[in-house]
């Protein structure tokens, strides 16, 4: 398990440091940086100005080294936009994203896997077409669109929930129910196909027959081993939510990091999105590695291939 | 990290909303990148400088007189210096002492480029500032600057000296310290503004705030920020699309009011040849634009209220802008004809750059292609059309200037055409005649020159003027408020009914 353990931890190392090397380079090409941080009523010599101040007339390596040696030490400049140190600033926004995905994808979990546990128990009957519909529901209703409907429905008409901010755990129903509604199609189908696969398998006929209860056999025989792709799809999932729930914390006006990356980057502000973008695949790195981990421990087989 | 969640969460709801709580909330689009007025280059920016800090002077908006504000009389002693006597008595939110030393070490600081002020052209005009005594000052400009009282009556705001030296631009973004009506409770950067009225304000002709308290909250969907006023989490939004300002009218439920705004639409056209030999380098060419586009038709269906079609390349109202130019009224056949006699009588294919307003841009596609031109939009981010812009590459953009709210021709037409990498017409003529008003301290010999280049502008028409923008505003029937066509929110000028 240890060997598996640092051969996993040193490809992510590696991954990183590719992400983080490949967006620099990107960001670096797309457009001139002094125009963005002037602003749109700046004058020309304006922009001349900020150029020479920010330095973005040195070569780009140099650029780059300066940056990573600074990130390494958790600094990541100062946002050219809020002129504040963007550390500060991440951490701030971070919160709520963190706070809107794990109530996000506590949510589709606790919705997906038991309805697809009761579609996978009554294959092709009115619980399995039922779920089916809610599934594709998730996957077909844009989340802007939804989450206008909540707003309309519960902030609007009922007056039960407010639209927006971020003041109170009211203010994070409607985005949690949007943003893990969108997560759960794919959990639900995933663990109702893991266990229609497992419960045709001979060693559930097996602990049927040596008279274990259907409970049993359900949870504690099929569903972990159903399980294992939901992990890592919900692991997935769960670094798509910090990094993409743009769409929810614009409409809900959450001010969260996935809307700071998306303005950050029409404001060419590029500490902060490279500091982002660092951190969103750190998300994707961390979360695949402790899928990877909790897979090797619910299936030993793993560990060896 | 999760105690910061926790918080988040835990600090308390909204304060009591409305006129109840003596408290109005009000809703920004755009996060404001700093509160400190020289370090952003938003609306909402100015927004906020107007409520919590002060001007030399201030505008009349009834009468457009200058009045005294932290100055009680001015007084030019030649070309380029300004004496002020200042106010006695007022003090700054934290308690300093308002004086010379304030107006020295402000002028000072914000007109050495090394600072980094954001906007340059709202500082760079300015010298230095001397002290007098303690309640005289004298502000040297970089050269004779007629519009110098324009400014000093807005961009330029007068900081505490010494908490401005201990805290500098990042401290003064986080804690805001200033003598205007409102003072600043707390700051949370981009997102959330809280400000209580000062009940130590001064006798200033901006007037004491009533209203006790205004909470911003920066909410990015007009949609959602419509969802919080029907539900009364918001009392006051602006910037409310046309069609959508029409339903709420409607409804009835709140008030609705319309008003210009400084801001005018134009295509900018690249008369020199910067980027090749194309049609747009003959004059009939750009009349025929002039003459294509039904200018009238796309403010009564698309901008409606209070935007106008303008002909001159300035705001209506600013200082200079003459009226009286060559209008190009829409015309078709004309068009045609003249591009019949510039060469291209079956028309021509040609980009057109735009960054904003796409609707707009595409109705103008639609009145060029009757006339045979085959216009391509290219949509591009503000930031992005101006890289292209500023190296000459864009033969036809539609673009759209505000002035900064400056009622001033200098402040669009010089910044325009006196050469600049955004200036496409580059006529020598023209940029001499803007030398001379930019630069006269007698308001005739200005008058006479901006109308000379504005009247050559509209006959080469090296621009086509398109129109002026509106806002709507939008707030609760318990408030009263007379919004101003420079589009700044006047929180203390606002009052329950």
């Amino acid at each position: 398990m240890l060997a598996f353990t640092l051969k996993r931890l040193g490809l992510a190392v590696l991954v990183t440091l590719t992400v983080s090397l490949l967006s620099f380079s990107l960001l670096f090409m797309s457009g001139d940086p002094a125009s963005a941080i002037a602003g749109e009523n700046a004058s020309a010599s304006d922009v001349d100005a900020i150029r020479a101040l920010y330095g973005f007339d040195r070569p780009f390596l140099v650029q780059y080294g300066d940056w990573l040696t600074s990130a390494l030490r958790g600094d990541f400049g100062q946002s050219y936009y809020f002129k504040m140190p963007v550390s500060e600033l991440i951490a701030d926004r971070l919160s709520i994203t963190m706070l809107l995905g794990v109530c996000g994808i506590s949510f589709a979990l606790l919705t997906a896997v038991p309805l697809g546990v009761a579609a996978a128990m009554r294959p092709n009957t009115l619980i399995d077409r039922t779920a089916l519909f809610i599934s594709v529901m998730g996957q077909a209703m844009p989340s802007f669109w939804f989450g206008l409907v909540l707003i309309v429905i519960f902030s609007i008409r009922l007056n039960w929930l407010p639209p927006s901010g971020s003041n109170g755990w009211q203010n994070f129903i409607m985005p949690t129910v949007v943003l893990g509604y969108y997560a759960m199609p794919a959990i639900m189908r995933l663990t109702r196909a893991g266990m229609l696969e497992v419960l045709g398998a001979d060693y559930i006929r097996t602990a049927r027959a040596k008279g274990a209860s259907e409970m049993r056999v359900m949870f504690k025989h099929a569903l972990r081993n159903a399980v294992v792709p939901v992990v890592s799809l919900a692991a997935v999932q769960m670094g798509f939510m910090l990094g993409g729930s743009i769409v929810v914390e614009s409409i809900f006006a959450l001010h969260g990091a996935g809307y700071l990356a998306w303005e950050s980057i029409a404001r060419n502000d590029l500490p902060t999105v490279q500091a982002l973008i660092l951190i969103f695949s750190l998300f994707y790195i961390v979360f695949t590695f402790l899928s990877d981990l909790a897979n090797a421990w619910l299936d030993p087989r793993i560990r060896v291939g | 990290m999760g105690s910061i969640a926790l918080a988040a969460v835990m600090t308390g709801g909204h304060a009591l909303a409305g006129k109840a709580g003596d408290t109005l909330n009000a809703a920004f689009t755009k996060e404001l990148e700093s509160v400190d007025s020289y370090f952003n280059s938003a609306r909402e920016g100015v927004i906020l400088q107007r409520s919590i800090w002060d001007g030399l002077l201030y505008l009349n908006q009834e009468t457009g007189e200058y009045e005294g504000n932290l100055a009680t009389s001015w007084e030019w002693v030649d070309d380029t210096t300004l004496e002020l006597k200042l106010r006695e008595g007022v003090r700054f939110h934290n308690g300093e002492e308002f004086d010379a030393d304030d107006v020295v070490y402000t002028v000072n600081y914000v007109a050495d480029p090394e600072n980094g002020a954001v906007v340059q052209r709202n500082v760079n005009w300015m010298k230095e500032a001397v002290k007098v005594d303690k309640y005289t000052v004298r502000i040297v400009t970089s050269g004779p600057f007629p519009a110098a009282l324009e400014y000093l009556s807005g961009p330029v705001s007068i900081y505490p000296n010494e908490y401005y030296a201990e805290v500098g631009p990042a401290g003064m973004a986080l804690k805001p310290v200033g003598t205007g009506p409102y003072m600043v409770e707390s700051v949370e950067p981009g997102k959330h503004f809280v400000l209580k009225k000062y009940e130590g304000y001064h006798d200033s002709p901006k007037g004491k705030a009533t209203i006790g308290t205004v909470d911003i909250r920066t909410i990015p969907d007009v949609n959602t920020q419509l969802a919080e006023l029907f539900s009364g989490g918001v009392d006051f939004i602006w910037g409310v699309p046309a069609d959508q300002a029409e339903k709420l009218a409607a409804m009835g439920r709140f008030n609705v009011v319309n008003e210009s705004t400084m801001r005018i639409g134009y295509l900018e056209l690249d008369a020199a040849g910067r980027s090749g030999d194309h049609p747009i380098t003959k004059r009939a060419v750009r009349q025929a634009l002039g003459h294509a586009i039904d200018r009238q038709a796309i403010v009564d269906n698309l901008l409606k209220g209070a935007s106008k079609v303008v002909n001159s390349a300035c705001f209506p109202t600013q200082f200079g802008c003459e009226q009286d130019v060559t209008a190009y009224d829409y015309d078709p056949e004309k068009a045609k004809a003249l591009l019949a006699e510039a060469g291209y009588p079956e028309g021509f294919e040609i980009d057109l750059y735009a960054y904003r307003n796409r609707e707009y841009a595409e109705a103008m596609l639609a009145y060029l292609a009757e006339v045979g031109i085959t216009a391509n939009l290219k949509y591009l981010q503000y930031s992005a059309l101006r890289d292209l812009r500023r190296s000459g590459e864009t033969q036809m953009s539609f673009q759209t200037w505000g002035s900064y709210s400056v009622n001033d021709a200098s402040a669009i037409t010089s910044e325009f055409f006196k050469h600049g990498a955004e200036d496409f017409a580059r006529d020598d003529e023209v940029k001499a005649w803007l030398d001379l008003a930019d630069t006269s301290v007698d308001p005739a010999v200005r008058k006479e020159n901006y109308s000379k280049a504005l009247k050559k502008i509209a006959d080469e028409a090296y621009w086509v003027p398109l129109f002026s923008y509106n806002s709507n505003y939008v707030f609760t029937q318990d408030a009263e408020y007379t919004p101003t066509p420079d589009e700044v929110v006047r929180f203390f000028q606002m009052r329950w009914k």
